[in-house]
């Protein structure tokens, strides 16, 4: 049951990411183009899936369980420290380059470009290098 | 400017990310599955497979909505491959991404998700300003 609904999420949340303008590199460049030709479509994406998540996480949390697990997997660090902010920042360059964050560039794959290949290989290629040096930060 | 679609998608995006919390206990963040993925593969089934449903339903969605697929054009596979090493990096360090920090974090009123998420779209937003109207290119 929990592959099922794994697999049916994903699917949500793909075409989710389709349907928004996610997967589309230039309405995201467009979207963080501030001082430019400003696209605030994306504004309303983020929008949409935050007002969800606002409204139904306590709740949802407010379970003993979730419905096909033994307990919530949530993340235990609540510092906010240096790794956090210089890796959002960082992850902000990379994003503003070239206008895929991690869902949508492996969405974007089902468009079968080698662009959006290489980009997904080289982010985990990223991954395991900040895995390997994350003690240094 | 449009904003139907975006917001209906954006609902889709944050009904999914509730009902995988609701049903299996995870967050819906994307960088910490593909990395899950690569890294664990051997208890990671799951993962696969809300990745392999991503993929499916990004497909769909233009099999049936008859909405062209975004196909960049004309540029290098050195700049994607520079943007993704500095995407997988920062998210890795930085514990998530759009939709972890962004959509999961936020929901939760996590501070940390707060500050990733404010961190990442000032650095966003200066990197694209800097390249497009300093640097001048694309």
């Amino acid at each position: 049951m929990n592959n099922v609904l794994a697999a049916v999420c994903g699917l949500l949340f793909g075409v989710g990411l389709a349907m928004s303008g996610m997967t589309d590199t230039a309405k995201v460049q467009g979207f963080l183009d501030l001082f430019g030709a400003w696209v605030p479509d994306l504004a309303f994406v983020m929008g949409g899936a935050v007002l969800v998540t606002l409204a139904f996480t306590r709740p949802v949390l407010k379970r003993a369980r979730p419905l096909f697990a033994a307990q919530f997997d949530l993340p235990a660090n609540k510092q906010v420290d240096r790794k956090l902010v210089l890796g959002a920042l960082c992850f902000g360059v990379g994003w503003g380059l070239y206008g895929y964050c991690p869902g949508p560039a492996v969405a974007a794959l089902a468009y079968l470009q080698w662009h959006t290949l290489v980009f997904v290989v080289l982010m985990l290629c990223g991954m395991w290098l900040a895995d390997k040096l994350k003690d240094r930060f | 400017m449009s904003y139907g679609l975006p917001l209906l998608g954006g609902v889709i995006i944050g009904l999914a990310a509730i009902l995988l919390l609701l049903g299996n206990g995870r967050i819906a963040g994307i960088g910490g599955i593909v990395w899950g993925a690569a890294s664990a593969p051997a208890g990671s089934l799951w993962r696969w497979l809300f990745l392999l449903g991503m993929i499916l339903g990004t497909y769909l969605f233009h099999q049936f909505s008859g909405q062209p697929a975004p196909v960049r054009g004309g540029d290098s596979l050195l700049l994607a491959g520079v943007a993704g090493l500095i995407v997988g990096f920062g998210v890795k360090l930085g514990n998530g991404c759009t939709s972890g920090h962004g959509v999961c974090g936020l929901g939760r009123l996590s501070l940390r998700s707060l500050v990733a998420t404010v961190s990442f779209m000032l650095s966003g937003i200066a990197t694209v300003a800097v390249v497009r109207h300093i640097l001048g290119v694309a």
